[in-house]
């Protein structure tokens, strides 16, 4: 049976991790490279870079600590961030990554979604989706979180998977920084509305049940979180055997 | 350790593949040549994307005959996704394009569940399985293999179905999913096949 996913997502800014609330005040959290390692080790069955540098030479030190952790760390490696043509795929999955996750780029151009799936494959094209709750409707933002878009996240989810996206990766902008719990309602939605697995995203918080409830209520494939595995608030080997003994689908070391 | 060959068949992401070969000290030639292929004695065939593509870029490399030639000889093979498929003689995701044909059998697509399946699954090894225990390995894919002999399959894994996750045949060994990303399980498996052969 396909194990549910524990995935540690690394905000990567000029080659350091840090971690934002709500999107904001970034802070370090440490080396991404000696992260990696130690979250392979304890068990993280895929590891995510979101890189949110502005700048050109922020793109190369990315590509940099990609390269760099894929020499050391021997399993699925996501990137995303300001990934906006088919080159910037090209030259990430070069450096190592096994999938580009496409945001921004998606809802503007469309278009990228397909050709990219059709020259590198599906299952290498995660498409981010930030939502955000309103007027009981749930809509797509860009441009990390600052701005809005016409799209409603079920009917956007339908769009990129007929264009062939490969996965979903799912964050509740409502959830993000609370550490209250995943956002089971929307996440769910979007499941039971796709034949792409989904990466649940945002307010995963000490509380490990977060993580179980995200897998049995709210149908997710997987769970990312970024500061409870920076600052050992959960530590991934005990999250996994938690789970386990849940009864959830679960890969132990 | 030379005439090991990592075969760049022109798609796909062979850095894993070669990333897990350097850390462990192994030397390699990435090539798409066919007189690598016919000199080398040890063949990694690591493979991602479409059928077709595939067999399209081996053949107007010239490649075809070259590698069946020394698989079918007894030259320590590794086949890994894409690079199973191939071995068997067509697939559903390529209606009319011959594969490899090493084996009698065929390519079909998963019928049931999200597809492809992503992520890690367990392995229910066979009697015929002499590097493989029942792991966790990490899985892309949308489609499997049905062998018509079913003595080389060396593990099963469940997706809604039980579908043949490697084979191991002679000099063969073939697998599903992807051990150059399974963690220490793929690392390890590397290592072994490396040294034995």
């Amino acid at each position: 049976m396909l194990a549910k996913r524990i995935i540690p997502c690394l905000d990567v800014k000029d080659g350091q991790t840090v971690k934002g609330v709500n999107f904001l005040n970034l802070r370090h959290a440490g080396d991404p490279v000696s992260l990696s390692a130690r979250y392979s080790e304890e068990g993280a069955d895929e590891i995510v870079f979101l890189d949110i540098t502005a700048t050109n030479e922020g793109r190369d030190t990315m590509r940099n600590v990609v390269e760099k952790v894929a020499k050391q760390v021997f399993i699925p490696l996501t990137v995303g961030g300001g990934i906006r043509t088919i080159d910037d795929i090209r030259k990430i999955l070069l450096s190592g990554a096994d999938k580009a996750s496409l945001n921004t780029a998606a809802v503007k151009n469309p278009e990228i979604i397909q050709k990219a799936s059709q020259i590198y494959g599906s299952q290498c094209i995660v498409i981010a989706i930030d939502a955000k709750k309103e007027n009981n409707e749930w809509f797509v933002y860009i441009n990390a979180g600052t701005k809005k878009t016409e799209w409603k996240v079920l009917d956007w989810v339908k769009e990129v998977e007929k264009l062939g996206a490969g996965e979903i990766l799912l964050t509740s902008m409502d959830a993000d920084g609370t550490q209250n719990g995943f956002d089971i309602e929307l996440t769910r939605a979007v499941s039971l509305n796709t034949n792409l697995p989904v990466i649940a995203s945002g307010g995963a918080g000490a509380d490990m049940e977060h993580f179980s409830d995200i897998f049995e209520q709210g149908a997710a494939d997987a769970a990312l979180a970024a500061s409870i595995f920076h600052f050992d608030t959960v530590k991934i080997n005990d999250l996994k055997n938690f789970l386990y003994n849940k009864g959830v689908p679960t890969r132990l070391k | 350790m030379s005439g090991l060959i990592v075969l760049d068949y022109g798609g796909g992401n062979l850095k894993s593949v070669t990333n897990i070969l350097d850390k462990l000290g192994y030397a390699y030639n990435l090539t798409d040549k066919k007189e690598d292929i016919l000199e080398s004695d040890r063949i990694i065939l690591p493979g991602q994307g479409h059928f077709a593509q595939f067999m399209e870029s081996l053949n107007s490399k010239g490649l075809t005959e070259a590698l069946i030639h020394k698989i079918n000889f007894g030259t320590p093979f590794l086949g890994i996704c894409l690079g199973i498929q191939v071995l068997f003689e067509e697939s559903e995701e390529a209606p009319g394009v011959k594969g490899l044909g090493i084996f009698p059998g065929k390519v079909v697509k998963f019928t049931e569940g999200k597809v492809p399946q992503i992520g890690w699954n367990e392995l229910k090894i066979t009697t015929n399985n002499t590097v493989l225990t029942n792991d966790y390995v990490y899985f892309v894919n949308s489609y499997h293999v049905i062998p018509e002999n079913k003595q080389i399959i060396s593990a099963f894994s469940n997706y809604y179905i039980d579908f043949v996750a490697s084979i191991e045949y002679k000099n063969i060994f073939a697998f599903q999913f992807h051990p150059e990303k399974s963690g220490e399980v793929g690392f390890e498996f590397f290592r072994r096949w490396i040294e034995k052969n």
